[in-house]
């Protein structure tokens, strides 16, 4: 490959690896401060994605069996109304989940993201049903080969930065302290006098309002939104399997092992590329066995991840008087 | 009213059965093992294919490959459980549950792999209702997949009350410590706990098939009204669990009835999505299910 190819490849690699570290922030706030068990990270995904799209693509070039169309609304409003949407998409299945176990939370995350993705299937005036949204557009693709490709790429990673410095201090504040006593001793905190209903329901709802920001970015960034996008594979248990490996409860350790995950993924498209097509199909396959046996191996072997996670110095530590 | 029976209970019973069938098994297994399991709809769908796999080798019809599939599908599950799910016995259940849809991807993917994804019938051809039902549309795999359902569940209703295993099944499915302290052995109890859920995945999966058609996805499409069955009944009831799917699968064929206009009343896309109403519904309203289970 030239020298030019290669630099979009791994341009594309770090921007679609930046996506999901968004994700996988926004699960760690879930499941690695307060031990909350999302699965539908594809059902928020979807919320984000559709309504990003909806909103911002031009209405006549959205028409692919769509009735609705576009709003043709710039592309910010459509990044912020997006985790909103999820955001209360979520806060209604915590308000119902939340105060049972952990178990519970499981079935109803994984029903809504399927349900969902039945919206997506049948509203096809709304959604273009199994054709999906085409033409959305994305940031900077009006500027020259390789600028644009530049620009976005730089966008995601601040978007990412932002996140990670969001989580960051989330995980350093009191707030965090109190996620991390609920998820190690529910118990202790309720008699702590911390309403610990309040407390999962704010981390499971900002949360999934990342998970609906990652939705809104793939969109744009692959410019077609088909229901697949929001197959729990790639949507779910991938997020889950960067999130294991990089190490939950570390937020390094989220964006690490979405950026290595995600170039595992798409490093194997290289090798499957140059192989004859009814091979490249079977790898897929072994590629979704791959993911679920890292689940249970990692979890089995070294839970704790790359980076296992570290409780920040107390303010007594810091400064012993 | 004979339409009526003939396209909405009838259908309605047949699917009940197979989510009876499924249910059960989630129950027990959440009951006694503490977790939920999320890899039983591709249990379902292993055991499918196992059958699939003898009608194609041998040409049985596949009813009579059915004993071959629940011995194969009872030793997968076996295997499983010491290599997937043993080292967490002593974590929390919820790493159990994680590990679990790790094994659904897994199955799922070596089914793909080796069957490919085409829908496959067991037999080629037509399936008429039989004479002798008339005016009731009565096919024969109607008629299998009810027997089959009501002979698993008497021998499940036997094996549960007469032998010694199901006796501490129940006991550790009501209280563990107590069960452990009375000197019933645990992984005894959850090596049956298996094969009992294993059976009756096995079957629900080839009954789905004698009834539509083998998928991949099959097992995985049926999760979330299993559960629902389960959480219906009252998971750890095992005959609500069989309650539970009779009534679902029948709500959930009666909701394409043309109640209002000749529209049907919810769009048959969003059948799954009447067993996920039901399920929020019971977790607001009633989460130990119809029959007091248990709530986590």
């Amino acid at each position: 490959m030239e020298i030019g190819g290669l630099l979009l490849y791994l341009m594309a690699l770090v921007t679609m690896g930046g996506i999901y570290a968004v994700m996988a922030l926004g699960l760690n706030l879930n499941w690695g401060m307060t031990g909350l068990f999302n699965v539908g990270i594809a059902g928020f995904f979807a919320v984000g994605a559709y309504t990003s799209a909806l909103l911002t693509t031009p209405p006549m070039l959205a028409r692919s069996g769509a009735d609705v169309g576009g709003l043709g609304l710039p592309i910010p409003l459509g990044w912020i109304v997006a985790p909103l949407l999820a955001a209360a998409v979520a806060w209604v299945v915590g308000r119902i989940c939340l105060r049972l176990r952990s178990d519970y939370l499981a079935i109803a995350t994984i029903g809504i993201a399927e349900i969902l993705r039945l919206v997506a299937l049948n509203e096809q005036k709304l959604t273009g049903g199994p054709f999906g949204i085409k033409s959305i557009p994305r940031p900077f693709e009006t500027m020259d080969r390789p600028w644009g490709e530049i620009a976005l790429m730089a966008l995601v990673a601040l978007l990412v930065f932002a996140t990670y410095l969001f989580m960051e201090r989330a995980r350093n504040s009191p707030w965090g302290r109190v996620m991390r006593a609920i998820r190690d001793n529910e118990t202790a905190a309720g008699a702590m006098g911390k309403d610990v209903e309040a407390f999962r329901l704010q981390a499971f709802v900002i949360g999934s309002a990342f998970m609906g920001l990652g939705g809104a970015l793939t969109a744009h960034y692959l410019k077609v939104l088909t229901p697949e996008a929001s197959e729990p594979l790639y949507a779910t248990f991938l997020v889950w399997v960067m999130l294991i490996v990089g190490g939950s409860g570390n937020n390094k350790g989220a964006v690490l092992g979405a950026v290595l995950i995600w170039l595992l993924w798409t490093a194997s498209e290289l090798v499957t590329g140059a192989l004859p097509t009814e091979w490249g199909v079977r790898i897929a396959y072994v590629k979704m066995f791959l993911v679920g046996l890292l689940l249970v191996v990692v979890l089995q072997v070294f839970p704790q991840g790359l980076l296992p996670e570290r409780p920040p110095k107390l303010a007594g530590e810091a400064a012993p008087r | 009213m004979i339409e009526f029976i003939n396209n909405y209970v009838i259908p309605g019973l047949v699917l009940g059965s197979i989510y009876a069938l499924g249910a059960i098994g989630v129950s027990m297994i959440y009951s006694i093992l503490r977790f939920a399991h999320f890899a039983h709809g591709d249990l379902m769908t292993l055991g499918a294919y196992i059958a699939f796999a003898v009608v194609v080798a041998f040409g049985w019809p596949p009813v009579a490959a059915m004993p071959l599939a629940l011995v194969g599908t009872v030793a997968a599950s076996l295997a499983i459980d010491r290599y997937a799910y043993k080292p967490f016995r002593k974590s929390r259940p919820i790493v159990v549950v994680i590990a679990s849809f790790g094994v659904a991807l897994m199955i799922r993917a070596a089914i793909m792999l080796i069957w490919g994804v085409q829908p496959e019938p067991y037999v080629e051809g037509i399936n008429p209702p039989l004479e002798s039902f008339e005016p009731f549309r009565i096919q024969e795999k109607h008629i299998v997949i009810v027997v089959v359902t009501v002979v698993l569940v008497t021998a499940l209703h036997l094996l549960l009350t007469r032998t010694k295993i199901g006796k501490a099944m129940r006991a550790m499915s009501d209280d563990a410590d107590l069960a452990r302290v009375t000197g019933i052995g645990t992984e005894r109890v959850i090596a049956w706990t298996w094969v009992v859920g294993a059976v009756l995945a096995a079957a629900a999966g080839i009954l789905t098939g004698i009834d539509t058609l083998l998928k991949p996805y099959m097992g995985w499409d049926l999760l979330l009204p299993i559960f629902a069955a389960a959480i219906l009944g009252g998971l750890g009831r095992p005959y609500g669990a069989i309650l539970g799917g009779l009534v679902l699968g029948v709500i959930q064929e009666l909701s394409s009835y043309p109640l209002l206009s000749d529209e049907p009343f919810i769009s048959p896309g969003y059948k799954i999505g009447i067993a996920f109403a039901i399920l929020v519904v019971m977790l607001i309203w009633r989460p130990q299910g119809l029959l007091r289970g248990r709530v986590l």
